[in-house]
């Protein structure tokens, strides 16, 4: 900590060099949170529900299944818990308010601890056919109040006619689980009032999700819940809540690969403008370092001293890109309601932006700090 | 008055390329305990690379040199350091201040190497500051003060750890000639008065005048010597 002082008055002591400098890690770094957001949410999602199996159409996802599966499901050993959902979409006010809804049986709640609603609106929902709730997040967006009509704009066919759905906002929710947190753009009203009101598909649900507390019965469990209807018109696939997410949004892209290049790209680029920048730093500097090592800096103090700079360099960038790229994230989930699939800024992610930070440093100063370490006293002090 | 530094048949060898230029011949010297001692003689003549020399800033090609006791050409590298960071001060002729230290943090930067705390640091960086006359100056940087009073910043970074040789290389060559008096009084009153034994290179007669001893070097050997040594001890070209 003794030499912070000298290492930090090193560090601006090209002042606009180094603000320009560390403006270019702070963009990178704010890049890194937000990318690293996105893939953290892709990860993450669905982690929370490791007990929870879903059972939708083996042919593809939203393909009905008939409700009549609900009561051979209960039988099968190692289920303690079941809830079916059928979902549509609608878009609100404006096509570009695009919203899905969720209607689903009663149990749902229950099956969904990290949905934290008060009582009163919990047994609201439960009481009212048409009610519905909403993230605080979403209703905010809205400018929703509980007891307001929300009017959506479907695709789905009433027995009416009409495509438009009214649902009663009768409560909010917040999620607590960050694994869970795309589902905070979701509207969860009652599978009984869409089954009644729709046109085609009635008794039919779209999944089910069956709570299998035990961790050692959920391959079993998966196993035989899809070996009742083997064979059939509507053969089921049964998987985990987490491998679920992580399928269907595999289907939608490959995040993984696309954040890793990009952000190689952006790294790549970081590393050879904060080296060059590294590397002036310390040719401008020989023969200061030379007298630092005649008054007795030993070479590893010297070597220290200019991997240092480049650490703190990349650690103030990075720390200040990492924290506009939280407020970004949070600005964007409580504008947008939700942010598909962007996780907060977890810990995790600023562990491993500083970790980042700290392996950019070390590789940007090693060169550079080798020079220092080797430079011979008598040369650098006469200018040879 | 003991023998602080002993050269004996020292030589320095530059290999320039393919070619081996060889500036030191065989210096034997030794010099005393608080002695003053100027070095002159023409330029390329081996003064500064004797200097560096003595000061553990470069290593001999041949024979050795001892600075109380220690045989200072057997150091390794960080060896070296450590005895220099304890041993002894330089005074450069261009100052080498760190330009974007204040003048007190570049007297403190050898004390960086100790064990003192924060406020030891200050407190005798503001010692070594008014000891030369400059601690009202303490906040300036190096920029903000003339070149005398820079080299006396210099100074005071080279006594901080109370060394007992210091070493200067043309102190007062980028000096007017009132700041050289007062820098060359400030290493006379060193020398004289706090036991510091001053071993300086200058072109300037005026400025050997200032020393209790010169001595001349001229292709690379000691020629001649002059002052009062036959008043002091220790100095035997």
């Amino acid at each position: 900590m003794k030499y912070l002082d000298l290492i930090w008055a090193a560090l601006f002591r090209r002042r606009v060099r180094t603000i320009f400098t560390l403006l270019s890690v702070v963009t990178a770094f704010l890049l890194f949170g937000l990318l690293d957001s996105v893939r953290n949410g892709f990860a993450t999602a669905g982690q929370a529900g490791a007990n929870r199996l879903v059972t939708a159409s083996k042919i593809s996802f939203g393909l009905p299944l008939p409700l009549s599966l609900y009561e051979r499901f209960r039988e099968v050993p190692g289920v303690t818990q079941i809830e079916y959902a059928s979902a549509l979409a609608g878009t609100y006010r404006d096509p570009q308010n695009f919203i899905p809804v969720e209607g689903h049986s009663d149990s749902f709640l229950d099956l969904y601890p990290e949905w934290k609603i008060s009582p009163s609106e919990r047994e609201m929902y439960l009481k009212t056919r048409s009610g519905v709730i909403a993230s605080e997040s979403l209703a905010q967006k809205y400018h929703w109040k509980v007891g307001d009509k929300i009017p959506l704009q479907t695709s789905f066919n009433r027995k009416d006619g009409s495509t438009n759905w009214t649902f009663d906002l009768v409560g909010t929710f917040r999620i607590t689980d960050p694994s869970m947190q795309s589902s905070n753009g979701i509207v969860y009203g009652r599978w009984a009032y869409v089954n009644e009101a729709r046109e085609k598909g009635t008794d039919t649900v779209d999944w089910f999700v069956l709570r299998v507390p035990d961790a050692n019965d959920i391959d079993r469990v998966a196993r035989e819940v899809d070996a009742l209807s083997a064979n059939s018109d509507h053969e089921t696939k049964t998987v985990t809540e987490f491998a679920f997410y992580a399928d269907f949004l595999g289907q939608l892209a490959n995040i993984g690969l696309i954040v890793g290049a990009i952000m190689g790209a952006v790294f790549f680029t970081l590393l050879l403008l904060t080296g060059n920048t590294m590397a002036q730093a310390v040719r401008e500097r020989i023969p200061e370092m030379a007298t630092l090592k005649a008054i007795g800096f030993t070479p590893r103090i010297v070597f220290g001293l200019v991997m240092g700079e480049s650490v703190l360099l990349l650690l103030l960038g990075s720390a200040l890109g990492l924290a506009v790229a939280a407020a970004v994230i949070y600005e964007a989930r409580s504008r947008v309601g939700y942010a598909a699939f962007m996780s907060p800024m977890v810990q995790a992610i600023w562990l491993r932006g500083l970790a980042l930070a700290v392996i950019v440093g070390l590789v940007v100063g090693v060169f550079p700090a080798l020079r220092g370490m080797r430079l011979r006293i008598v040369d650098a002090l006469s200018g040879r | 008055m003991g023998t602080l530094i002993e050269i004996r048949n020292l030589s320095k060898v530059y290999e320039r390329g393919r070619q081996k230029v060889e500036v030191l011949h065989h210096i034997n010297l030794d010099v005393a305990d608080g002695d003053f001692v100027a070095l002159m003689g023409p330029s390329g003549s081996g003064k500064t690379t004797l200097l560096n020399l003595i000061g553990g800033l470069d290593s001999p090609t041949d024979g050795g040199v001892a600075i109380a006791d220690t045989r200072i050409d057997r150091l390794s590298e960080s060896a070296l350091a450590k005895w220099r960071a304890s041993n002894v001060g330089f005074v450069f002729q261009f100052y080498n201040l760190l330009p974007m230290l204040s003048a007190r943090k570049n007297v403190e930067l050898p004390l960086l190497l100790t064990k003192l705390s924060a406020a030891q640091r200050k407190r005798n960086a503001g010692t070594a500051l008014k000891l030369v006359g400059l601690d009202e100056r303490a906040a300036h940087k190096p920029t903000e003060l003339s070149g005398g009073q820079q080299q006396r910043v210099a100074i005071a970074r080279a006594i901080i750890s109370d060394p007992m040789l210091l070493i200067c290389d043309e102190p007062t060559g980028d000096l007017d000639r009132q700041s050289a008096g007062e820098v060359l009084t400030l290493l006379q009153l060193l020398n004289r008065d706090y036991g510091k034994t001053v071993v300086m290179v200058t072109h300037d007669i005026k400025a050997a005048e200032y020393a209790r001893h010169t001595l001349y070097l001229e292709k690379g050997t000691l020629v001649e010597s002059q002052g009062a040594m036959a008043d002091l001890p220790g100095v035997r070209p």
